[in-house]
């Protein structure tokens, strides 16, 4: 069996309602989420060779935020959770990003990105996806998380409140994760704003060799226990940072127990024969 | 009821007007344009403008009980300062006479493009979302401010039962309005590397749908939708045209000529991004529910309005 076979029967398993001609009621359609997912298994699998943990924790149906921190100066992170979802949940399920603003102005990744569910970051979208119980991807940091340099990979800027004052307000709950790897693969030394200016999008990474192609660095993804925070989401803001600091901490910890295993899966290939 | 439409020479006017005579509804109408066969159904149509006098004298004489204004004409098909004149200086008027003489209910026909098509918009429009169309379309201005002063009379005219409903384009047999018209040819142009969702209502739904709204008596702002929306390459695939996708540069270029149709180049936008309604608002008001599946709407469509054969680039 090939390798799109097996992609193409999870594309199927997915239990969003299409329509007779294979797309649902947000515009996502079967056969782009198949395409893409054809191209992103490759890289997941075998470029990235992606180190997914804890996957148990994304609910396999109903409403879900997963929140995570950044990491690459492009949007490695949120391919590769997304594709995570589509591989390793059984059922699997769309993780639906909310992503910067200019994404959609662009012919192609307008198209792409719309086909795939991964919207542009609005709280109207957001509230409504999770109102029909879809699995929303939630980058807090925003684009000030991708423009981290290499010597602050593994630090966390800070996070939004609104996703926070969201989940209260639909009671979803907050599925932590961190994701590893993404600085290394794209070693930022420099962000060169007004080229991105220019080019109409926030920044553009450069990195030693110039441009932000990833290299086959090996990431990780670790998803934590869900966090679920009782309220309305009209909570005064003391409140509101104390549970956005709950979630950070909890991401920090993430990180800092994959970068541990990473440090000791090196020893140990060093003190091998 | 005693229904009058302004406007009732439409292609969905007169069903409308046919369907609420079946009804048991007594029902007349003014228009400018002639509705040779409204007889036979026992249908009086009252030629004229409804700016002009005409149209008060049939206020003051039929003393209709409820009035459904699809007097108003789309951006593109008039030219612009008699767009203006028939869609708010009408609208005014009609809203006028309604006042004056004692109608108790009013339903406005509007569109969704009032929320007008942007990247950074939301992609299912509530009802309290203010206007976006003006931004990159200055041709809808008049339409934006007609259904903005019908939303006026919702405290502006207390005793006068209002509902604004915006209209997701239609498409229907014999085939008729933008849509359609944007479909007209066989080969259909978009913009390359975009694929709108568009949101397409039955003609027939769209009569049911303002039945509804008519024998429920709502009142306030409503979008009203049937299926749930799909790209516009499907539309024009299941229409069977085929689609020629252009860069914008070229598309803006050619429109209007070479046999491809005339859009202002800020329509452009509606073949970027998607306008879709939340018409949840409607639903619970009305109990609406749409008789015709989208390969229903499309298959009617193709089939009432088959592509030319042949002739020009399109």
């Amino acid at each position: 069996m090939a390798l799109s076979d097996g992609l193409d029967a999870r594309v199927d398993r997915l239990e969003l309602p299409f329509n007779e001609y294979g797309v649902d009621p947000y515009g996502i359609s079967r056969k782009h989420v198949r395409d893409a997912l054809r191209v992103f298994a490759l890289i997941y699998r075998y470029y990235f060779r992606v180190r997914c943990h804890g996957i148990e924790h994304v609910p396999a149906r109903g409403r879900g935020m997963l929140v995570g921190n950044h990491s690459g100066g492009v949007a490695v992170d949120g391919a590769m959770v997304l594709t995570s979802t589509m591989l390793e949940m059984d059922p699997p399920r769309l993780a639906q990003g909310m992503v910067e603003r200019f994404l959609h102005k662009f012919p192609v990744s307008s198209l792409w990105a719309s086909r795939t569910g991964q919207f542009t970051g609005l709280p109207e979208h957001a509230r409504r996806l999770l109102e029909d119980d879809r699995l929303l991807m939630i980058f807090p940091e925003g684009a000030r998380g991708t423009a981290k340099l290499f010597p602050d990979r593994y630090s966390l800027v800070d996070f939004g409140t609104g996703f926070i004052r969201l989940a209260l307000q639909t009671r979803s709950p907050i599925i932590p994760f961190a994701f590893l790897g993404g600085g290394s693969a794209i070693p930022t030394v420099f962000n060169a704003y007004t080229l991105g200016k220019l080019l109409g999008v926030p920044y553009v990474p450069l990195t030693p060799y110039l441009l932000p192609v990833p290299l086959p660095v090996q990431l990780e993804i670790h998803y934590g226990e869900p966090l679920v925070f009782r309220g309305t989401g009209d909570e005064e803001d003391h409140v509101i940072e104390g549970y956005v600091a709950k979630v950070k901490e909890r991401i920090a910890g993430l990180i800092e127990r994959g970068r541990a295993g990473r440090q000791h899966r090196g020893l140990a290939r060093k003190l091998l024969p | 009821m005693r229904v009058l439409i302004p406007g009732i020479s439409g292609g969905i006017a007169r069903k409308l007007a046919l369907r609420l005579k079946k009804a048991g509804h007594e029902v007349a109408g003014v228009d400018i344009r002639p509705w040779d066969t409204a007889q036979e159904a026992d249908i009086q149509v009252f030629r004229g403008d409804v700016r002009k006098r005409v149209a008060e004298d049939v206020f003051r004489r039929w003393r209709p009980d409820a009035v459904v204004h699809m007097a108003t004409v789309t951006a593109f098909t008039v030219p612009g300062a008699e767009r203006g004149r028939i869609n708010l200086d009408g609208t005014k008027a009609v809203f006028d006479h309604c006042a004056a003489h004692g109608v108790k209910q009013l339903l406005f026909v509007g569109r969704h493009t009032f929320y007008g098509a942007a990247p950074d918009s939301p992609l299912y429009h509530s009802e309290d979302e203010p206007p976006r169309a003006l931004e990159a379309i200055p041709e809808l201005a008049d339409l934006v401010a007609a259904d903005l002063y019908a939303a006026t009379a919702l405290w502006r005219l207390p005793e006068v039962t209002t509902a604004v409903l915006r209209l997701p384009y239609t498409l229907g047999a014999p085939g008729t309005g933008t849509l359609a018209s944007f479909l007209k040819g066989r080969r259909v142009p978009l913009v390359l590397g975009y694929d709108p969702l568009f949101h397409v209502l039955q003609e027939e739904d769209v009569v049911t749908a303002l039945q509804l709204a008519l024998e429920k008596k709502i009142r306030g702002i409503f979008n009203v939708a049937g299926p749930p929306p799909i790209p516009l390459s499907v539309i024009v695939r299941e229409t069977r045209r085929t689609a020629v996708p252009l860069p914008s540069q070229v598309l803006s270029f050619l429109l209007g000529r070479a046999g491809f149709p005339r859009l202002s180049v800020g329509a452009l936008d509606h073949l970027r991004y998607p306008i879709v309604v939340d018409n949840r608002r409607f639903l619970e008001a009305t109990g609406f529910e749409y008789q015709h599946s989208v390969a229903d709407t499309l298959r009617i469509y193709r089939e009432a309005a088959p592509p030319p054969v042949s002739g020009g680039l399109i």
